[in-house]
């Protein structure tokens, strides 16, 4: 059987910088990833990182904006170890070799970024993610980390309660393997797919917090569904948030600059989830261009775009057909990413031993309801050297493996049982079916009626789903059963979003309830956590939110 | 709008020979090929195998033949490329095919790895509590060769690996090119010498199909030119390709002209045991009237020439001490 200390899955930032830090503690670290790393959705992050870099700034100033950007749900403990650890770890990256944008003075350039008052955002261009990817994966071939590219994590082994390691699935041979692995650090990202107009790579279909979910570990804050200001209509496509910072308008069909009636101080850089409830009403109420509000950065000049927004550029031009220094870009909100994920303490634990999660897949409870644009990249190197280095030592604590691999032949049964099925629906229409219910019920706006509807669609689906068939009954790259599987992750992780979004009456951050619209601090200053028990029932349970020196206060823009 | 799809397709569990597929559909007018193969495999046929994941022209994943040229699936407008409702799609070349769209890329991560393509810092490098001090046209100088996704695409079409697939290729190049332009990295004349061996920078042939298929318009073949300058300039001069572009430089700076009957020998530094082997080429050349004459008169205008040069040096010397 293959073996491992530590085998992380998920190949992004998170994944890669926690595989590093194990690494560079001297055990014996696998990366598993159902794409090559440099396919991984870190890439499409734009806009930057944000840390207290300038000695203007302090890590109290960053910590505070991060906590009322979350509408006090984040845990500030965590937020004390991001901010305060968020300068090295950027630092660390820059020496390893990400090409940040610098200044005249050769130190990193900051731009303004949103519900910061000050600039704070350290960024290459406007391809932060890709620099950042990039320089993470150079580190992995320095190191020569072991990488199971192009496998699939279908589940965990999970022994005496306790994880010894992977089921997955090699795409290209069609073979099911166990890996054992004294520590698993799940890094497998988000879940926007579950959403017909998400921002999100084809690949986001929440593998990991599924899998979790399964296997009896909670899953935190789900219902906190962040919906980015700007993306394309159409594709959804993401159009940075750097743009407002650099300086754009955000405009309606009245030529006003409509965020004045929403967040007269901070305009277009209010947090995200006020903007995106701006855009929505404004769109609602008739004063949108069909369907969507316009960004102008006309203002900004051809020089400002070319230099520092390129690839904004290159998007609007190929996706949108605007050339951005001639015409305003239409935008609309599109998913973004999920504040929420697996339960982890400060070291990416999970509350399955030898379980670790970081990134966007784990909620450590740093974004809280709504997450500051430029924070997520941070996370995943705090939060990923964290818990690549806690794993490590976990793994060295371990005795020798000894695993069963009978899980295996249960899980090839189960996919030739799949594969076996000649009559049905496929994949594609259920996947459709549940992107346009979550779209139309689970959206920016929700309430109980849309939420209960939404969640019968849901259940229903979950039955269809178990009498899918297939038209590919091959082995080698059989990416019509790669996706039957994702879309099984998609269905049981939708259904934890939206079974917390009915339990939280209250509005906050990105959970915004028409039938409960104000903030209730009293009754919901906590945590919504889901656990499944092995009936496949979901239970809620509660947390209470870490405090530590900042009292919840009114959240003005 | 009506397009018809070839696709080519193979089925290493079923299939001997790749064979073409045709699909016929109505797309919006705005739909990318890849938009259109997502349809095919979601609605049409569910066995219809390719990569692709961000479809905003970042991950690199969904590098494709369309028309015969590389490229991103995702980046490509259909009524761009639509010929009489038809557009033609292939997998990459240069990498074996494992099932229809779907290459084996490790010829093209085995040289990217080749290149050590990682900063490595000279030893006594501080730790790192602030960013390296770096002025910012010396990271503009490098955008260029960052902003590469590792798609594949230069290295599919590129005409030198097709016929050597030991070239280390653009990609691997250009990025080789960031690494030794970085002000981090301490390694910078042991780079320009492992790239000046047999198949490396001077193995490029200037064809320019990388520069023109590059999505994202890295200029790979333009990066390996840049490499070649400042191999020469770093002295890293014991080579043919080296070699060769002096003497080819040389020749027309004392003569006016191109001296094809020295270059050969002065490519390979008078070495006789190395020029061998081309000797039965030199023998039928003679024999067939197509060698270069030995007498290599200097042209009457040589002067003017040799002033043009004495200006182009000047400038680069003007410019490395900038």
């Amino acid at each position: 059987m293959l073996r491992h200390d530590v085998l992380v899955v998920g190949a992004g930032g998170a994944g890669m910088r926690a595989a590093l830090a194990a690494a560079q503690a001297g055990v014996d670290v696998a990366i598993l990833t159902k794409v090559h790393p440099l396919r991984s959705h870190t890439g499409a992050a734009e806009g930057g990182i944000n840390a207290a870099f300038s000695e203007e700034d302090s890590w109290e100033n960053h910590a505070f904006d991060t906590i009322k950007g979350s509408d006090w749900l984040a845990d500030q403990d965590a937020v004390e170890i991001l901010t305060r650890e968020g300068p090295d770890a950027v630092y660390e990256l820059d020496h390893m070799g990400a090409v940040f944008s610098r200044g005249p003075d050769g130190r990193f350039l900051l731009r303004p970024f949103g519900a910061m008052p000050i600039p704070r955002t350290a960024f290459a261009g406007d391809t932060t993610g890709h620099v950042l990817l990039h320089a993470l994966y150079q580190q992995l071939l320095k190191y020569r980390v072991k990488v199971y590219e192009e496998w699939l994590a279908l589940d965990l082994i999970v022994e005496d309660g306790v994880c010894r390691g992977v089921i997955a699935y090699e795409i290209p041979t069609g073979i099911v393997h166990a890996i054992a692995a004294k520590a698993v650090i799940f890094a497998t990202g988000g879940a926007g797919r579950m959403y017909a107009n998400t921002t999100n790579a084809y690949i986001c279909t929440g593998d990991g917090m599924a899998i979790a979910l399964r296997n009896g570990a909670l899953l935190k804050d789900m219902e906190m569904v962040q919906f980015h200001p700007t993306t394309l209509p159409g594709s959804g496509i993401l159009i940075t948030e750097g743009v407002r910072g650099e300086g754009g308008y955000l405009i309606n069909a009245l030529g006003e600059r409509f965020m004045a009636r929403y967040a007269p101080k901070m305009m277009e850089l209010a947090s995200r989830d006020v903007v995106s409830r701006a855009e929505q009403t404004e769109i609602d109420e008739g004063r949108g261009v069909n369907g969507c509000v316009l960004l102008d950065l006309r203002h900004l000049g051809e020089e400002k775009i070319l230099s520092r927004l390129p690839q904004t550029r290159e998007l609007s031009i190929t996706f949108a057909g605007v050339d951005p220094v001639y015409e305003p870009i239409p935008v609309r909100p599109g998913v973004h990413y999920f504040m929420g994920g697996i339960h982890t303490d400060l070291a990416g634990r999970t509350t399955i031993p030898g379980l670790y999660a970081v990134g966007e897949c784990a909620c450590v409870s740093v974004h809280g309801a709504n997450r500051l644009g430029g924070n997520a990249l941070l996370e995943l190197l705090v939060f990923g050297r964290r818990a690549g280095g806690d794993a490590a030592e976990f793994a060295r604590s371990q005795g020798s493996l000894e695993v069963s691999e009978a899980r295996v032949r249960d899980v090839e049964r189960e996919l030739s049982r799949i594969l076996s099925r000649t009559n049905g629906e496929r994949w594609a229409t259920l996947r459709d079916i549940l992107a346009e219910t979550m779209n139309r019920e689970m959206g920016i706006f929700r309430t109980e009626e849309q939420m209960r509807h939404c969640l019968a669609v849901v259940k229903e689906l979950q039955e269809r789903y178990k009498r899918l068939r297939l038209d590919d009954k091959g082995r080698v790259y059989n990416y019509d059963l790669v996706s039957t599987i994702e879309l099984g992750f998609l269905l049981d992780v939708a259904e934890a979003v939206i079974v917390s979004g009915l339990t939280r009456r209250e509005s906050r951050g990105a959970h915004y309830r028409r039938d409960y619209p104000a903030r209730d601090d009293e009754n919901w200053l906590k945590h919504t956590v889901v656990r499944r028990d092995p009936e496949g029932e979901l239970h809620i349970d509660y947390l209470p939110v870490k405090i530590t020196r900042w009292p919840p206060a009114a959240r003005v823009y | 709008m009506q397009v018809t799809l070839r696709v080519r397709r193979f089925n290493p569990e079923a299939d001997v020979e790749p064979r073409f597929q045709d699909y016929t559909l109505e797309v919006p007018d705005h739909f990318t090929v890849l938009d259109a193969l997502i349809i095919i495999r979601e609605r049409i046929d569910g066995t219809l195998a390719l990569r692709y994941s961000c479809r905003m022209a970042i991950c690199g994943s969904c590098g494709m033949r369309i028309n015969g040229l590389a490229g991103l699936a995702c980046k490509t407008a259909l009524r761009k490329v639509v010929r009489d409702g038809l557009v033609t799609v292939e997998p990459m070349g240069n990498m074996p095919v494992v099932k229809d769209l779907v290459v084996n890329m490790e010829p093209f991560w085995h040289h990217l790895r080749a290149v050590t393509p990682y900063i490595e810092p000279a030893p006594n490098r501080l730790e790192p509590r602030q960013e390296y001090r770096i002025p910012p046209e010396r990271v503009e100088e490098l955008w260029e060769a960052v902003r590469c996704i590792m798609c594949g695409a230069c290295f599919s079409d590129c005409t030198v690996d097709e016929i050597d697939i030991n070239f280390l290729g653009p990609a691997a190049l250009a990025r080789a090119s960031w690494m030794v332009r970085d002000p981090r990295d301490g390694r910078t004349v042991e780079r320009l010498r492992e790239l000046s061996r047999p198949h490396g920078i001077w193995d490029c042939t200037h064809c320019f199909y990388c520069v023109q298929v590059c999505p994202k318009d890295v200029k790979p073949m333009e990066q390996i030119l840049r490499l070649r300058r400042l191999a020469m300039e770093a002295g890293v001069t014991n080579n043919n390709g080296s070699r060769h572009s002096q003497a080819f430089a040389e020749s027309v700076m004392e003569t006016g002209w191109l001296d094809e009957f020295t270059l050969l020998p002065k490519s390979y530094g008078w070495n006789p045991i190395a020029l061998l082997p081309e000797l039965p080429t030199a023998v039928r050349m003679m024999t067939r009237k197509g060698a270069p004459s030995p007498i290599h008169p200097r042209r009457p205008k040589a002067e003017e020439v040799r002033r043009i040069f004495v200006k182009i040096e000047q400038k680069e010397a003007a410019r490395r001490d900038a």
